[in-house]
C-alpha cells in the first residue's frame, strides 16, 4: 500500500455533520414542543413509533438520551445520583441515568422535554416497564404498555391476536390523549417511509460486506440515531439514502474505514458509549475492523416479518414482537451465524453488558455455538454501556490484545 | 540465540533468560508501584547474577499487566499468549493452562502447536485470584506460605459461600469466632477459589493434560482443590511462577 493509499482510508464521513444537524434540530423541536403546541411522547427504543409520527406527536427516546449521556461521559454521576435516590446499582444504567436526569435536569442537553404521555413496549426487556411506571408517576402522565409475548422460536396465532388487539388499543390511547382521530392514510404513508428507511439502513450496513469495509460498527453506532428516533419520516429516508450513496462511493473508490484492514470482526451487545473512541483506536491499531454488530441491525430486523406492506398497522406487530431481545437464544444464534457468514468475519467480540441482562444472558451459549459452528475465536469484555465506573481499561486492553494475538496466531 | 522475557505482574515482576532452548536463569521480585522501574530493576539484577551483559541479549519480550511500560523490550505480548508458550515449552503435551496470578486468573486451551485456542479471564473481581488469598491470610493472621500444607490437614473444609472478597472475609472472621479450626477454614478458602476458577475453566472446556502456572500454583492446597473440582490431575512445574516470563522469552525467539 502506498502512502497516498493509506491517507485515503479512515477518513471522516461527510454524513457525520448532516446527522449532527438533524439531531440538533430534532432535540430543539422536542424541547420547544411546549411553545409550538406539539405533544411529546417518551417511547422505548424498540417501541412502535410510527403511530406517534402519524399523529404528529414528537417521539423522544430516553435510551437515545442515555446513549448521549454515556458518550458525554456523564453516566457515572447520574447513575450515582439514582443510587442515592434508592435505585439499585444493578439496574440498567439507561434507566438509572434517565430517572436521575429527570430530577436534576442534567446530562448533555439539560434533560429531556417533559412528556405528555409514555409508550412502553416490553419487546426489549422487563426493566422498561418499571422504569416507565416510575416516570409516569413522576410526571403524572398516562402510560401505554404494549406487551409483546416472548417469541422463543415461533410467533403463534394467539400471540398475533394478542398483540394486534393492543395495537388498536394503542391507537385509541393516542387518540384519547391528543383528542383527535388517527388519519389512516397518513398512517400507511408513515409505515411506508418506515419500511423504506429500514431497507436503506440495512443497505448501509450491508456495504460492510465489502473488503475493505467502508464503515465500522462505531460508525453504525453513530448513524443509528435516526433509524431509532425518526423512523417513519421523510427526513430519515433522505438521510439514509445519502449515507448509502456516500458508502457506495467509498466502496467504488476502495476507501476503507480503517487504514489497513487485515481482520474483520463482529461486535455483540450495546456499545460502551464512553469508550467508543478508545475501542475503535485499539482495534484499528491491530488492523482490525469491526465491520458489523448485532445491535444496530436490530432496527431493520422487522423487515423479515413485514408480510403486508400495504397494511403497516396490521403487519407491524410481528416485527416488533420478534425483536432481537425478544427471541430465544437458538434464534439469536441463527442470526449471529448468518452475520458471521455474511460479513465474513475472523472473530467475535462480545460485550457482556452488566446493564442489559436480556442482551447478555445467553452470550456464553452463543459464543460456544459460534466457536463450534464456524471455528472463529471470540472474546468477552465485561462492562456497562453508560456507567463508566465499571470499566477497567487494563483488563479490557489485555483481553483485546490477547484476542488479536490469538487471531494473528491462527493466520 | 539468547532471549529474555520480562513479566510485570500486579504483585511481582519476573524475568527469564533463555539460550537456545535452555533456561539460563530466572528471578522474581516485588513489582512496587513503578512498573517501568520494576522491569529495568529485575532485568539488571538477573543479568548481574548470570554475569551477563545486556548487549548479549538479542531479543526481549515483555508481558503482564505492566508489559507496555517495559520500554526496552522489542515487543509486548499479553500474558495469555506467553503463558501458553511457557507451558508448551515445559511440556508440549499440555492442552490446558490455568494461570492464577495476583490480580487475575485465566484459563487457556492450546493447540498441539502451542498457539492459544481459547481463553477466559476472571471478571473485574478479586475472587479466584492471589489477592483473594492474601486478604484471607490477613484475616487469618497466617502466613500465606503455610496455607497449602495446613489445608491438607483439614478433615472437613468449611463452606465459604460468598464470592465477594469482602463478604468472604467476614464469613471467615465469623468462622474464626465460632471456633472453627484453622485448617478447615483455609481448606474452605481454597475450595472457594477452586470453584470460581473451575467454572471459568469449564467455560473454555478442560482438555488434559492440565498445567497450573502463576504464583498461586505454589499453593498445594489450591492445586488439590482444583483437581477435585475439575476431576483431573494438574501438573505444576517448578517454574510455575516465572512461566509468563519464560513464555515471553520463548516468544522472543521467533520475533
Ligand atoms: S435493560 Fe437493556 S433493553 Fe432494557 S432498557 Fe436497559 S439497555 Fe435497554
Amino acid at each position: 500500500m502506498t502512502d497516498t493509499d493509506k491517507e485515503k482510508h479512515g477518513k471522516k464521513m461527510q454524513s457525520d455533520g448532516k446527522m449532527q444537524k438533524i439531531m440538533t434540530g430534532y432535540y430543539i423541536d422536542a424541547k420547544t414542543a411546549g411553545e409550538t403546541g406539539k405533544k411529546v411522547a417518551w417511547i422505548t427504543s424498540g417501541g412502535p413509533v410510527e403511530p406517534l409520527i402519524a399523529m404528529d406527536i414528537i417521539p423522544v427516546y430516553p435510551e437515545n438520551h442515555g446513549a448521549m449521556i454515556g458518550a458525554s461521559k456523564m453516566g457515572a454521576d447520574l447513575c450515582q445520583k439514582a443510587e442515592e435516590m434508592g435505585y439499585s446499582g444493578d439496574l440498567c444504567s439507561y434507566a438509572r441515568a434517565d430517572i436521575a436526569c429527570s430530577v436534576v435536569d442534567g446530562g448533555p442537553i439539560g434533560g429531556l422535554p417533559r412528556p405528555d404521555m409514555l409508550v412502553c413496549c416490553n419487546n426489549i426487556c422487563g426493566t422498561v416497564m418499571k422504569w416507565y411506571e416510575v416516570q409516569a408517576r413522576y410526571y403524572n402522565v398516562p402510560l401505554f404498555i404494549l406487551d409483546t409475548p416472548f417469541s422463543h422460536t415461533k410467533y403463534t396465532d394467539e400471540a398475533k391476536r394478542y398483540v394486534q388487539r393492543q395495537v388498536e388499543e394503542y391507537v385509541t390511547f393516542l387518540e384519547g390523549v391528543c383528542k383527535k382521530r388517527l388519519d389512516r392514510d397518513r398512517m400507511e404513508e408513515v409505515g411506508r417511509l418506515s419500511v423504506e428507511a429500514q431497507r436503506l439502513w440495512q443497505a448501509v450496513l450491508d456495504t460492510a460486506m465489502n473488503k475493505p469495509s467502508p464503515m465500522t460498527c462505531f460508525d453504525a453506532f453513530f448513524h443509528l440515531a435516526l433509524i431509532v428516533t425518526l423512523r417513519g419520516t421523510q427526513t430519515a429516508v433522505d438521510y439514509y439514502r445519502s449515507l448509502l450513496e456516500e458508502m457506495e462511493q467509498r466502496v467504488a473508490d476502495g476507501i476503507g474505514a480503517i487504514p489497513n484492514e487485515k481482520y474483520r470482526l463482529l461486535w455483540d451487545n450495546l456499545p460502551i458509549w464512553y469508550r467508543l473512541k478508545w475501542l475503535s483506536q485499539k482495534f484499528a491499531a491491530h488492523d482490525a475492523c469491526l465491520v458489523a454488530d448485532t445491535y444496530t441491525s436490530a432496527w431493520c430486523m422487522s423487515l423479515r416479518y413485514m408480510t403486508d406492506e400495504g397494511n403497516f398497522l396490521d403487519s407491524m406487530g410481528e416485527g416488533y414482537a420478534r425483536a432481537y431481545l425478544n427471541i430465544g437464544v437458538d434464534e439469536m444464534i441463527k442470526i449471529v451465524l448468518e452475520m458471521v457468514d455474511k460479513y465474513d468475519v475472523d472473530g467475535f467480540v462480545m460485550h457482556s453488558n452488566r446493564s442489559c441482562k436480556p442482551y447478555s444472558l445467553g452470550q456464553y451459549d452463543i459464543q460456544r455455538a459460534v466457536q463450534k459452528e464456524r471455528g472463529i475465536p471470540s472474546v468477552i469484555i465485561e462492562s456497562h454501556m453508560v456507567d463508566e465506573r465499571s470499566f477497567s481499561e487494563s483488563q479490557t486492553e489485555t483481553r483485546i490484545d490477547a484476542f488479536m494475538e490469538m487471531i494473528g496466531q491462527k493466520r | 540465540m539468547i532471549t529474555a522475557g520480562i513479566d510485570i505482574g500486579s504483585i511481582t515482576a519476573k524475568a527469564v533468560v533463555l539460550s537456545d532452548d535452555r533456561m539460563l536463569g530466572s528471578k522474581v521480585a516485588f513489582s512496587g508501584y513503578n512498573a517501568q522501574q520494576a522491569g529495568k530493576g529485575i532485568f539488571d539484577d538477573l543479568l548481574k547474577e548470570l554475569e551477563m551483559d545486556a548487549s548479549s541479549i538479542e531479543k526481549i519480550v515483555s508481558t503482564g499487566y505492566g508489559r507496555n511500560s517495559v520500554t526496552f523490550a522489542d515487543k509486548a505480548i499479553t500474558e495469555i499468549i506467553c503463558h501458553g508458550a511457557g507451558a508448551y515449552y515445559l511440556n508440549p503435551e499440555v492442552r490446558t493452562v490455568i494461570d492464577v496470578g495476583g490480580q487475575d486468573s485465566k484459563v487457556l486451551t492450546i493447540h498441539s502447536n502451542g498457539t492459544v485456542k481459547d481463553f477466559a479471564m476472571n471478571d473485574k473481581c478479586a475472587a479466584g485470584t492471589g489477592r483473594f488469598l492474601e486478604v484471607m491470610a490477613r484475616a487469618m493472621e497466617s502466613d500465606l506460605d503455610d496455607f497449602g500444607p495446613l489445608s491438607l490437614r483439614s478433615g472437613s473444609p468449611s463452606k465459604i459461600s460468598s464470592i465477594c472478597t469482602v463478604f468472604a472475609e467476614s464469613e471467615v472472621i465469623s468462622l474464626i469466632a465460632k471456633g472453627e479450626s484453622r485448617e478447615n477454614i483455609i481448606a474452605g478458602i481454597h475450595e472457594s477459589v477452586a470453584s470460581r476458577i473451575s467454572s471459568m475453566a469449564r467455560r473454555v472446556g478442560v482438555k488434559e493434560p492440565v498445567m497450573m502456572t502463576g504464583g498461586v500454583a505454589r499453593n498445594i492446597g489450591v492445586v488439590r482443590a482444583l483437581e477435585r473440582a475439575l476431576g483431573v490431575s494438574i501438573e505444576v512445574s517448578e517454574f510455575a511462577q516465572v512461566n509468563g516470563a519464560l513464555g515471553a522469552a520463548v516468544m522472543a525467539v521467533n520475533l
